[in-house]
């Protein structure tokens, strides 16, 4: 086994998913037959490989701080679930 | 023939002498939409009415004389690239709803080149499928066979294309997601250089992988649009900033002298022996026009798969933990606190395959993982880079099969993942590596399906991969051939 059901449970809520108790059965069981197939990367020795995040050199951009228009309230709301025209509102989080 | 026949090329000829107008080469897009799409189902939105106005402008600008090689041409998106007051939704539940504040920067370039929008296409939810099966709202037939899936994930847009519903389509590719559904309708797409195309309004998957590109009816068309997309923009920091040559002009037709390579891995033991001979068959093609063939050898190949599968989805879990049911997209009903709308939201706003995927890249990620999987794949993509560096030492482009097989029949892999994942085995090294990748038809099966072949050039140099690849399609007739679905319901 490469992953047990209670990994996949501690994945599962580091994701912010809600699996139904069949939905995180089937899935442990896929991610196991992916990883699984994945483990073939163990038969190469990269001791001293450097890892590739990105294939072009990145670097921070920089550009002057002066103030520009910037996304209308009314737009920034238009696709929310829920609002109060001001604000996005959420369920309560202080008691 | 008719105008939805044509390539963009010609119809942009048609245009610029005034032979026809975009209004009337619009009339005929909507109306093979309308007769070929109920069965097909390649669109999520029409754009009708932005299409009109689009059409309308075309013509004024061309009546000034100051038409574009795209002026006046319907092109389809794929529904991941963001557009303004259109319903943007990745063919997921969870932006069901969506309706963006702005243009992709790629879309802003096309409507400023002048070209007509017909609609939002189909695709695998967030892009995460080889088949567009995985769309939370349809299946799209490939038009060449209705039995069978179009490939995916930018399967809409190429199914499009191949039915003669617009001249050309956008997609995007971060493991062959153009690549591999242009070879499944028998058309071409083009997956540029990782840089070459700003992303910005593409609803992002895996950042280090995600290009945007074109489907298109023939070479020319693809280089075309390249020519209007490619280049720097200020509100993507990767986009690299190095010139964009015309595209267009490098398609000279003479490959004499240039060297191809064939990679010895991408021909395995107990291959498809149709897609086999298909693309040996081209090969000799291009050694007939004078191109120098040589073996080459991409050592790492046989890791591709295993790597993207652990980068992608790390880089996708991540992406995805922006759709928390705040500022936009799909919120649970009644839930009893933050935490709990997150988890539903998320759970019942994705699909199956999504959530595999942020569950294995969340981890892949997660304390005491992350070296044996992210890293050990941030390793492996370096020793796969290293081979692409190493061959384009001697050679000039790289030639393989698109795709392992043609299209497969809709519902045979979704029960088994990994099989799914291990129909783009010739097509995802290429996103690990950052390199340019195109497809074009080069054959078809004994059941009449359309077989890919794959051309591959060093980082920046589509112009080469453009110039070999139009070479090959100048000496074939595979792109000329119509599928024969298409053709139903449509007027002749």
């Amino acid at each position: 086994m490469k992953i047990t059901r209670r990994e996949a449970d501690h994945a599962a809520r580091l994701a912010r998913l809600a699996l139904t108790e069949e939905e995180a059965e089937k899935t442990t069981e896929q991610l196991d037959k992916i990883l699984e197939y994945v483990a073939k990367l163990s038969e190469l020795d990269t001791k001293d490989v450097e890892p590739t995040s990105h294939v072009i050199p990145v670097s921070n951009v920089m550009r002057d701080d002066v103030a520009r228009p910037s996304l209308p309230r009314v737009e920034a709301l238009a696709n929310a679930p829920d609002s109060d025209g001001e604000f996005f509102r959420v369920p309560k989080i202080i008691e | 023939m008719s105008l939805t026949e044509k390539t963009a090329h010609e119809l942009s000829d048609l245009l610029r002498k005034k032979e026809v107008k975009a209004a009337e080469v619009l009339d005929g897009a909507f109306a093979r939409i309308r007769a070929v799409d109920p069965s097909i189902r390649a669109f999520l939105t029409l754009m009708e009415e932005t299409a009109r106005k689009q059409a309308a402008a075309a013509d004024e600008r061309i009546a000034r004389g100051q038409a574009g090689p795209l002026t006046g041409i319907p092109v389809a998106l794929k529904d991941n690239l963001c557009t303004r007051g259109t319903r943007t939704t990745c063919a997921s539940k969870i932006l069901g709803n969506f309706v963006p504040p702005y243009d992709a920067t790629v879309v802003s370039a096309l409507d400023k080149a002048g070209a007509v929008f017909v609609g939002k296409t189909n695709l695998d939810e967030f892009a995460m499928g080889s088949s567009t099966e995985n769309s939370a709202f349809q299946v799209t037939r490939n038009p060449w066979d209705k039995e069978r899936i179009p490939g995916g994930s930018s399967g809409g847009s190429a199914a499009a294309v191949a039915a003669d519903m617009c001249a050309a389509a956008l997609g995007s590719d971060t493991g062959g997601s153009i690549r591999q559904p242009a070879a499944c309708c028998g058309i071409v797409g083009l997956k540029p250089t990782y840089g070459r195309v700003s992303r910005y309004g593409l609803v992002a998957f895996a950042s280090s992988l995600d290009q945007i590109g074109p489907l298109a009816k023939d070479v020319r068309d693809a280089a075309l649009i390249l020519d209007a997309i490619a280049g720097k923009d200020p509100a993507d920091s990767t986009s690299a900033d190095v010139p964009v040559p015309s595209h267009a002009a490098a398609l000279t037709g003479d490959v004499r002298g240039l060297r191809i390579g064939i990679p010895k891995e991408y021909f395995l033991e107990g291959m498809d022996a149709e897609v086999e001979k298909a693309v040996r068959d081209a090969v000799e093609v291009l050694r007939r026009l004078g191109a120098d063939v040589r073996e080459v050898s991409l050592p790492h190949t046989p890791y591709a798969v295993a790597v993207y599968y652990i980068l992608a989805t790390s880089e996708a879990s991540s992406n995805l933990a922006r759709f928390d049911g705040v500022k936009y997209a799909y919120r649970a009903g009644r839930p009893s606190d933050l935490l709990d709308m997150y988890m539903k939201s998320r759970a019942e706003g994705f699909g199956a395959e999504v959530k595999r995927r942020i569950m294995l890249g969340t981890y892949a990620l997660s304390a005491g993982y992350y070296d044996a999987y992210y890293r050990k794949g941030q390793q492996v993509r370096t020793l796969i880079k290293q081979d692409f560096d190493r061959a384009f030492e001697t050679v000039d482009v790289i030639v393989t099969p698109t795709a392992p097989t043609p299209a497969f029949k809709i519902g045979e892999k979704t029960a088994d993942p990994l099989q799914m994942y291990l129909s783009d085995i010739f097509t995802i090294s290429v996103n690990l590596a950052g390199v340019p990748g195109l497809s074009l038809p080069c054959g078809f099966s004994s059941g009449s399906l359309p077989i890919g072949l794959q051309f591959l050039a060093k980082a920046f140099d589509e112009p080469t991969l453009l110039r070999a690849a139009h070479a090959y399609e100048q000496a074939s007739e595979w792109h000329k051939r119509k599928p024969p679905a298409a053709g139903e319901g449509a007027k002749a």
